[in-house]
């Protein structure tokens, strides 16, 4: 009897966490962060940033957010320009990368990017407008090169491999070609 | 005897788990003390995240002129009482004015410049 009460206990522990789905992240305080001067009045003054991130889309690398979600779904609204008359230009096609190596193939979404940034952020100096003049090599962006620019930085880090290298690659060379025709950029566009 | 002294020592084991690691700040913070503390103020911790969520890297990246590599910005404090770099919106309008020296002049002392916050490769590694 005591035994199955036990059992009903832990149950019902279990279903009101999975129900509660308690949020695990930290975030160091400001005052203890390694950076900041704990004498500074500035830890007393400036925003924590648990009180800012924890109310953001969850994320389990950087910090902790899923910052292109928690634009799309309106939970921070960052304004895209200073000056009124600068023009917001965004580019919605995606870009199939990496279509011969070992890994997954890599797609590439403009959107996401160009939600955040502006198209001369990398173009042309990071990486050219044309599909195939640009060699990604993942040695430089380990290094913070190319893509390791942001990715590693400030960006999703780069332990998340598999949310750039999401497509699945088929075993044999059939699958490559099935790939290469699946490229849904459109003809003409810009490369990475 | 042995099995009591390995389990103290993973007990100890999972108490170092729960403490922080190395503080190293928020991921995407910068530090700047290029000169800062040479002029006898503290560096300046930049934080990403706090900004990000009121502009989006096109603003400071594209309209305001901070190139995109940390390190390759050399900002001075009068570029920035002419609402140049970060006196864009610092200039008491936007944001707080570049009198509120403590506000961004926050850092420890000897912290090296670059970006900070945990990442686990060698990020924009030139400095």
């Amino acid at each position: 009897m005591r035994a199955r009460s036990a059992i009903v206990l832990v149950l019902a522990f279990a279903a009101a966490l999975a129900w509660a789905q308690p949020d695990l992240r930290r975030w160091l305080p400001l005052a203890r962060d390694g950076l900041h001067d704990p004498a500074s009045p500035a830890t007393r003054q400036l925003q924590e940033p648990r009180e800012a991130l924890s109310l953001l889309a969850p994320d389990t690398a950087g910090n902790q957010v899923r910052w292109v979600e928690s634009l799309e779904r309106g939970q921070i609204a960052p304004r895209s320009t200073i000056d009124p008359g600068t023009q917001v230009r965004v580019l919605d096609d995606e870009i199939l990368l990496n279509l011969h190596g070992g890994t997954p193939i890599v797609r590439f979404p403009h959107r996401a990017h160009t939600l955040w940034l502006d198209c001369s952020n990398c173009h042309e100096e990071i990486f050219r407008s044309k599909a195939g003049a640009n060699r990604l090599d993942m040695r430089k962006i380990l290094q913070g090169e190319q893509c390791g620019v942001c990715h590693g930085a400030v960006a999703f880090p780069l332990t998340e491999c598999g949310r750039c290298h999401s497509v699945p690659r088929a075993r044999t060379g059939q699958g490559q070609a099935a790939a290469r025709g699946a490229t849904p950029a459109a003809p003409g566009a810009p490369g990475p | 005897m042995r099995a009591n002294r390995s389990r103290a020592a993973l007990v100890a084991l999972a108490l170092a788990a729960l403490l922080p690691g190395p503080a190293t700040g928020e991921y995407g913070d910068v530090v700047l003390n290029r000169r800062s503390e040479a002029e006898g103020v503290r560096p300046v911790v930049f934080p990403h995240w706090f900004h990000r969520i009121r502009f989006r890297c096109k603003v400071c990246h594209s309209e305001l002129g901070f190139r995109m590599r940390a390190g390759s910005n050399v900002v001075t404090m009068k570029e920035i009482a002419d609402g140049k770099f970060c006196g864009m919106c610092h200039n008491g309008q936007v944001a707080w004015a570049a009198d509120r020296c403590d506000l961004c002049h926050s850092g420890r002392a000897g912290l090296r410049s670059g970006i900070q916050g945990g990442h686990e490769t060698l990020g924009p590694g030139h400095w």
